[in-house]
């Protein structure tokens, strides 16, 4: 096993002398094709329902994904860099428990929003440290830690919930800045810009890309690949956390199957965002689009009265399909030039 | 010899749940009685089952999570032919079960063989899409014991030469997977394709299509263990088995097979499972709460991967990416 073993599988990524102007990439761009998507479903949900498009109702609509977006935004980072992060759902629960258990010994809401974040960011420290310090691959360690954080708030809750959360501790997810415009819809644009500048406008995000497409490289080329990698998962943790916090927050109780399954509509939707689930490439305004995609497509089916779990088959196919299409249209765009 | 099979994994798995026995016998004689090992042994069987079939996949560099929602579909539809015909006997079923499991595995390994979708990304996806169909097609409802057939539910429990079907053909599975892995040509191409997939190429072996068959092969032992499943418990409803499929791979993993292909036996996925199954029985024995469980075999994955990664030293590999790792 030699460091430059040829990739198998897809052809060596083509790098272009020149690239193209900005709004010639964008017309070829999968975030365009995301938008229309968009704006297709935004349509037919107006159509289907007449309660859609009612301002509360959309802001209501909101809720469906800004949670789940915050930690795209950190799981696209770590995507992007070639790891990925399985245990975002069980980080929530934990953090979740862990704030019940503080409400339960007096904790207020400033001490429960720290403690939310710093479960969030032990957590991340913990895969990260696993990841980076053995050099495991992140799918079994995190596959690991997801019983392991879950299990630990079934160890504490068993089949009871933490409720009795302090009224000032509810504005979090349940709270309006203006009219409709709830606290989470503002944290979730916040959050966008910031991890947008991040990933695309620091020497960080530079090194994100960098990393998922050759470790090895990158190495060379003095990025400390361990301590970038470190970073994305305690990244990753620490936005778990502040989901957690929200979530807790809009339920106001905690029990220890909060979030279950979200893992996987988490990377659903960072890979419906553009994001290359190999590695090195992807956009935040792609997994931002995304995020309204599925958060609109869930809640039309909401409003046409379709059950959660038939949902879930939707978003299942959707994952496989953002996937095999491209590469069944570059099979075809390939055949007729053969 | 003797000091290799000193260092072998398997020899230290086997002290570890040897050492772990003997603990609970200290304590709790009426653990290790023949007849309690035995039921301990009958309540593993599937996890046994579905551990082999997922050691294969795990072989060929892939992953296969959408065994348990395989089992649970398999188990409902099997549940309801028997509650629609209930003079359908056995042997069909279990033909049944065993084709359309690997149906379901048919699809994972096209869908990673070609279509080059990473594995993971497959089987998240067809693990959510099959456990949504299990809703679509009960509507949610429950199948309980008396709309099923005596026959259909008397078939695992029939005791045979002292131990129930269900163990015997646990034990048969095993030794077909001796023989599979360690003396067919497909089971050296399961090796090989982990191993050093361009070399298998160059060695004449179709790596997708090896790939594929070993997703075959795991979603056929799903669906025989999803009519057994069901049968055995005499209930089917939509969240059976659920979040079994890590269970399964953590009893991979802890039996040393490693996640980036191409490592592992047919005996370290035995004790990797029986090591699960004896926690799992031991807890109440020990008066444990179950809500223990799950955070078990989390740790068990976390040291299990901890502990061959450092014994082994060989390259780790992400799985999600085909090109090498670098530290």
């Amino acid at each position: 096993m030699s460091l430059a073993t040829p990739d198998t599988g897809a052809q060596g990524r083509q790098i272009p002398d020149r690239l193209k102007s900005p709004l010639q990439r964008f017309l070829v761009s999968w975030e365009l094709l995301l938008l229309v998507v968009a704006v297709a479903v935004f349509t037919l949900n107006s159509f289907a329902s007449p309660y859609f498009l009612d301002p509360w109702n959309l802001s209501d609509a909101t809720f469906n994904f800004t949670e789940k977006a915050m930690i795209a935004f950190a799981m696209g980072l770590l995507i992007i860099s070639g790891e990925i992060d399985l245990s975002v759902a069980s980080i929530i629960a934990l953090a979740s428990t862990a704030m019940g258990f503080a409400v339960q010994m007096g904790a207020d809401t400033p001490v429960l929003v720290m403690i939310g974040l710093g479960t969030g960011l032990l957590c991340g420290a913990f895969n990260g440290f696993l990841v980076t310090g053995f050099g495991l691959p992140s799918i079994v360690v995190t596959i690991g830690t997801m019983s392991l954080f879950r299990g630990i708030s079934y160890i504490v809750l068993g089949d009871k919930a933490y409720t009795g959360y302090p009224s000032s501790f509810a504005f979090f997810g349940q709270g309006y800045v203006w009219w409709v415009i709830s606290f989470e819809f503002v944290l979730f644009a916040l959050l966008a810009i910031v991890f947008a500048v991040i990933l695309h406008k620091t020497n960080f995000g530079r090194a994100v890309y960098v990393v998922g497409n050759n470790p090895v490289g990158a190495l060379f080329s003095g990025i400390r690949v361990p301590r970038v990698k470190f970073a994305l998962f305690l990244l990753t943790g620490l936005m778990s956390g502040v989901a957690a916090i929200c979530l807790t927050s809009r339920l106001g109780a905690t029990r220890p199957s909060i979030a279950f399954g979200w893992e996987l509509e988490v990377v659903t939707m960072v890979v419906l965002g553009g994001v290359n689930i190999l590695g090195g490439s992807g956009s935040i305004p792609g997994v931002v689009i995304a995020a309204f995609v599925m958060g609109m497509v869930t809640f039309g089916f909401g409003l046409l009265n379709v059950p959660g779990i038939v949902m879930s088959i939707f978003i299942g196919l959707l994952l496989i399909a953002v996937i095999a299409l491209p590469r069944i249209a570059g099979r075809v765009i390939a055949h007729r030039k053969a | 010899m003797i000091r290799s099979l000193m260092k072998s994994r398997e020899t230290i798995l086997a002290g570890a749940i040897l050492l772990l026995v003997i603990g609970i016998a200290i304590r709790f004689p009426g653990f290790v009685t023949p007849s309690n090992l035995a039921n301990v042994f009958n309540d593993t069987a599937p996890l046994i089952i579905l551990a082999l079939g997922q050691m294969v996949v795990i072989l060929t560099r892939c992953i296969d999570l959408s065994v348990a929602a395989n089992l649970a579909l398999t188990g409902m539809v099997v549940a309801m032919l028997n509650m629609a015909m209930p003079g359908l006997p056995v042997p069909v079923i279990l033909v049944l079960a065993l084709v359309l499991g690997a149906l379901m595995g048919l699809v994972n390994g096209l869908l990673v063989w070609k279509l080059d979708i990473p594995p993971i990304v497959v089987t998240l996806g067809t693990m959510t899409i099959y456990r949504g169909i299990i809703f679509v097609i009960s509507g949610g409802e429950w199948i309980n014991a008396h709309e099923m057939s005596d026959a259909f539910k008397a078939f695992p429990r029939e005791v045979v030469l002292g131990l129930p079907v269900l163990s015997w053909i646990a034990i048969a599975v095993v030794l077909g997977f001796i023989i599979l892995v360690g003396r067919t040509p497909l089971g050296r191409a399961f090796f090989a394709v982990g191993g050093n997939p361009h070399a298998a190429v160059y060695t004449g072996i179709n790596v997708g299509l090896t790939q594929c068959a070993a997703y075959v092969l795991s979603g056929a032992l799903a669906g025989l263990t999803g009519y057994l499943w069901v049968a055995r418990y005499a209930v089917a409803y939509v969240d059976i088995a659920g979040g079994f499929e890590l269970e399964v791979v953590a009893a991979c993993v802890i039996g040393g097979i490693s996640i980036a292909g191409g490592i592992g036996s047919v005996g370290g996925a035995l004790l990797g499972a029986l090591f699960l199954g004896i926690v799992k029985n031991a807890l109440p024995v020990i008066n444990i709460s179950p809500f223990w469980q799950l955070a078990i075999s989390g740790s068990a994955i976390i040291i299990a991967v901890t502990f061959n990664a450092t014994s082994s030293r060989a390259k780790g590999r992400v799985i999600l990416k085909k090109a090498e790792h670098a530290a």
